[in-house]
């Protein structure tokens, strides 16, 4: 029996000395980081001053320049490939993305050139063109800002049904007349939310919220090639059979509607849905620990959408499939009733 | 990683195609035997199968070539070998032209209908197949086979080309150039599996390189001339005879005479080589781009098929300069000769200690593995190729930061084309300031040009830098066809058409740049007058369609309407008038090459824009 022992704070009632475990070998220090270094640039011919790692768009943001995105999302890694933020740099050769793009020193960037009007108005006649986006207020707004025409490339063609099956390097003729769409029919595999892949504008924001950007359960991904390139599943199966675990994420980021709660959809199809009539409540998930912010959509007395905002620091906007859909219970008002 | 599998036991024959390259599982975490002893409480893998994802195109492969198709099956058992997510897999799958994801007949057969081919009979030798087989992507020869248009296959000089592949335990590979409707069809039926393999079409270096044989040649001087499936017979020709003198002279040497040589990159951007060979980037790979895939460009591959061990050593003294220990060669998936030959050439290397751990007993270490893909035409793009050895999507990525600084496996990585390697072999034997005198000022040394099209005599042609259009015309005979010239496509279909006039242009980089034109890959194809310059650019314009990888905006729509607009001005049915299509056309032009992000999307509509300039193809009010 030690010395320790006999010590024992139960039998001397003394205070036991907290215990600080000590590693072995020399003691690590915290890494110290240099003061990060400031960058100067111009745009449109205004010296601005950014501190280094910056990207060209938290710059132009940061001097209130209005700089649009779409597949760019605060709490996603940047993929650049919407093309919508380009701006012009000096000696680059082509125009270059702002959402990826880092400050270099002594960078001089335009941002309302007709060059860089012109790639944006092309990038959204594009995608207005080629994909429904009659749910995006945020593509609309960039149509009326860039002054796009999509129906200069001609009426839309009609939807197909086979491009989950498309083969890729090869597409079937085309005369020209009509203008190749996206346009597919609407997918409804479970009860939680529609796919709607007519309106995606592949932006791979839903995609990266599956994977290792938040929830690494990575059901989906980007397959295909070019034009017939898709969101998709293994084999396209639906999602009952996939990886997926409903966590909404995926809905969370969607900047054009293509993936939307089952409530939001069919009180779009039946006429109901109304964001004028709706309230959004912030609140916090009753259902753990954890305690993410839920913004709750309520319209008519009734929830009918759940969403988390991205500035909150426990999740950044992506929730599971509780706090995303687990919400019915509030709406029973009697229980009894129901459960007769 | 907590993937999820489907419940889909593999079959013996998909479980062999996976482990004839992962090798047998070795545990029942990645679908072996179960071993209660060892593994009933600890899952193995993990990282270590996860590391092995840079093998997920080769397995790929394996199971095309062994099941025809890539099936639910097969693919769910590679993402229990590799701990990948199945849809990641079947993204991958997907990508590619090669790969079938859906059921297939074992016999494919692909006809090429791009523009070189398209001079010499393409239409009509599609045409005699589909009276025989059926219209193509239909299952033909009562089941057993199918056959598809193809864009470029490489075989440009020996035009019109097909490719035939047969898949099952003893997977084969053949061309056939110039294809004939009766031989093809023979061979697809043949139960011999060898039919396409014994093709009289496989190799026959008089008609790939019309030179060969003649003094004075340095990048082809060994074409013909050796077997190229000896490497005795290289030696006894002074193969590994630089790379000994590389050694002897040092890297810093070699580094500073292929900066003094002015050598730049022969595969299409012209970026100089002594700058990627800095050895300020520390760099940790060397990669090979050898995925020559611009319709009309097939020199890399008669380099590959001629003289495969020149692209060895080229690559080792390129390794041995630049410090890198390891490199990859990334092959175009439709050329199975100069697979089989270099494949071949590495391993004879190993064997007599010309690639290993202690190479000529220097102490040096420099490996190569030879990657092979997969009918995708962006994985000539360097950082596409990238992701495709790593086992991603080939998606290019955003630049920068350029492959010297985050390349290959997210190193400091030196990416050089097949032409731009032999180069170097030259540059060590004869010194970088020699080199440097030969061509002009700005484009120095050596270039191999790829002729085809309405020319006599087609193949890959060595001429200093400096030489015109002209003389490089009439090496190659002289315009053949009607006789009369109409239009030259420099460059490939991402290159620029030159009017008859400008034939005086000499072949230089800075040449070819005063007059609108790029120099590109080399490839030259050749039109007379009878062509319909439209259907060229039609041709192109669904080229660029089919191969956008999809990732950016500009180009997997802009390309599209590229394609549509044409479609509309050749039949004469423009939206409003042919000017204000023109000036649409103009527009989606300058935002593809404005906005996308690599150079692909850059130059979709280089060709078409060069041919508008030149000809009034579309007149006003027609």
């Amino acid at each position: 029996m030690d010395q320790r022992d006999q010590k024992d704070p139960w039998l001397s009632h003394q205070p036991r000395p907290p215990v600080i475990p000590t590693p072995r070998g020399p003691v690590p220090v915290p890494p110290t980081f240099p003061p990060r270094r400031q960058l100067s640039l111009t745009v449109n011919g205004r010296k601005v001053s950014v501190a280094e790692g910056t990207t060209l768009l938290e710059a132009l943001r940061g001097i209130g320049i209005d700089t649009p995105t779409l597949c760019y999302l605060e709490t996603l890694t940047p993929v650049n490939v919407c093309r919508i933020c380009v701006v012009e740099v000096e000696g680059s050769r082509t125009l270059v993305p702002a959402c990826s793009r880092k400050v270099e020193e002594g960078m001089v960037v335009k941002t309302d050139t007709e060059r860089v009007r012109l790639s944006r108005r092309l990038v959204v006649e594009f995608l207005a063109s080629s994909v429904d986006v009659s749910t995006s207020p945020q593509i609309q707004a960039y149509m009326n800002r860039y002054g796009a025409r999509p129906q200069r490339f001609g009426p839309a063609s009609p939807p197909a049904g086979h491009r989950d099956a498309a083969r890729a390097g090869y597409h079937e003729a085309t005369d020209g007349s009509r203008a190749a769409t996206v346009g597919q029919p609407v997918k409804k595999d479970n009860e939680l939310y529609y796919r709607d892949y007519g309106k995606c504008i592949l932006c791979y924001k839903c995609v990266e919220a599956c994977g290792t950007d938040a929830q690494n359960t990575f059901a989906i991904a980007v397959a295909g090639h070019g034009f017939e390139a898709r969101i998709s599943t293994e084999h396209a199966i639906p999602l009952p059979e996939s990886a997926c675990v409903y966590c909404g994420n995926c809905i969370g980021v969607c900047p054009t509607g293509a993936l939307m709660f089952a409530s939001e959809y069919e009180m779009r199809q039946s006429g109901t849905w109304d964001e004028s009539r709706q309230t959004q409540t912030d609140t916090i998930c009753p259902y753990c620990g954890v305690g993410c912010t839920t913004t709750l959509h309520v319209q008519d007395g009734k929830i009918v959408k759940v969403t988390s905002p991205l500035d909150k620091d426990v999740t950044r906007g992506h929730l599971c499939v509780k706090g995303r859909f687990g919400w019915q219970f509030v709406q029973i008002r009697d229980p009894g009733s129901e459960r007769r | 990683m907590d993937i999820h599998l489907a419940k889909i036991e593999p079959a013996l024959e998909e479980r062999e195609a996976v482990n004839s390259v992962l090798g047998a599982p070795e545990s029942g975490w990645s679908g072996g035997e179960r071993r209660i002893d060892l593994e009933g409480h600890c899952a193995f893998g993990g990282h270590r199968s996860q590391a092995q994802r840079h093998l997920l195109l080769p397995v790929l492969h394996a199971i095309q070539s062994r099941l025809g198709w890539i099936t639910p099956g097969a693919l769910n058992y590679t993402c229990q070998r590799l701990d990948l997510p199945p849809a990641e897999a079947y993204a991958v799958a997907s990508f590619y032209g090669l790969f079938s994801l859906t059921p297939r007949p074992r016999r494919v057969l692909h006809i090429c209908d791009d523009i070189a081919c398209m001079t010499r009979g393409a239409e009509e030798l599609c045409g005699r197949v589909e009276q025989r087989l059926g219209p193509p992507s239909t299952d033909t020869l009562d089941g057993k086979a199918t056959w598809y248009r193809s864009p470029c296959l490489g075989l440009c000089e020996r035009a019109p080309a097909a490719l035939i592949s047969f898949a099952g335990e003893r997977p084969c590979e053949g061309v056939f150039a110039p294809a004939d409707p009766n031989r093809i069809i023979a061979a697809l039926q043949a139960e011999g599996r060898d039919a396409a393999r014994e093709s009289p079409d496989r190799f026959d270096v008089k008609a790939s390189v019309p030179q060969a044989g003649q003094p004075g040649l340095t990048l082809l001087k060994r074409a013909g001339r050796i077997d190229a499936e000896s490497i005795d017979d290289y030696r006894a020709q002074g193969g590994f005879e630089t790379l000994r003198r590389a050694f002897s002279l040092g890297r810093s040497w070699v580094v500073r005479e292929v900066s003094a040589s002015g050598l730049v990159g022969r595969g299409g951007a012209a970026f100089p080589t002594g700058k990627k060979w800095d050895p300020a980037n520390r760099p940790v790979y060397l990669v090979c781009n050898a995925d020559e895939s611009e319709p009309g460009t097939f020199k890399d591959r008669v380099v590959m098929e001629a003289d495969p061990f020149s692209v060895i050593e080229a690559m080792t003294i390129a390794g041995y300069a630049t410090g890198c220990e390891r490199g990859y060669l990334y092959l175009r998936g439709e050329y199975p000769l100069a697979g089989e030959r270099l494949a071949h050439a590495v391993t004879m290397a190993r064997q007599r200690g010309f690639l290993g751990d202690d190479i000529l007993g220097q102490g040096v270490r420099f490996d190569v593995e030879i990657r092979r893909g997969a009918g995708a035409y962006i994985c000539g793009e360097e950082t596409a190729l990238f992701n495709s050895i790593e086992g991603y999507r080939g998606e290019p990525r955003n630049k920068p930061p350029f492959p010297t600084q985050f390349g290959l496996f997210g190193k400091p990585t030196v990416v050089n084309n097949v032409e731009t390697l032999i180069n170097v072999l030259l540059i060590v034997e004869k010194g970088g300031e020699r080199f440097a005198t030969m061509g002009t000022s700005g484009s120095t040394g050596p270039k191999l040009f790829s002729v085809s099209g309405h020319v006599a005599r087609p193949g890959v042609y060595e001429v200093p830098f400096g030489a015109t259009l002209r003389q490089l015309i009439e090496l190659a005979g002289g315009v053949s066809g009607s006789g009369r010239l109409q239009a030259v496509l420099l460059g490939g279909a991402a290159g620029t058409f030159v009017s008859p006039g400008e034939l005086d242009t000499p072949l230089t980089f800075e040449g070819t740049r005063a007059i609108g034109a790029v120099l590109g890959s080399g490839a030259v194809v050749l039109f007379d007058d009878t062509v319909d310059l439209r259907k060229v650019l039609l041709r192109i314009a669904a080229f660029f369609r089919d191969e956008s990888c999809g990732q950016c905006v500009p180009c997997r729509v802009g390309t599209v309407r590229q394609e549509e607009l044409l479609q509309r001005l050749a039949r004469g049915r423009p939206i409003g008038s042919t000017e204000e299509e023109l000036n649409l056309l103009k527009e989606i032009a300058q935002a593809m090459r404005d906005a996308s992000i690599c150079g692909l999307g850059q130059t979709a509509s280089s060709a078409v824009e060069s041919a508008l300039r030149r000809w009034r193809l579309f007149p006003p009010g027609a």
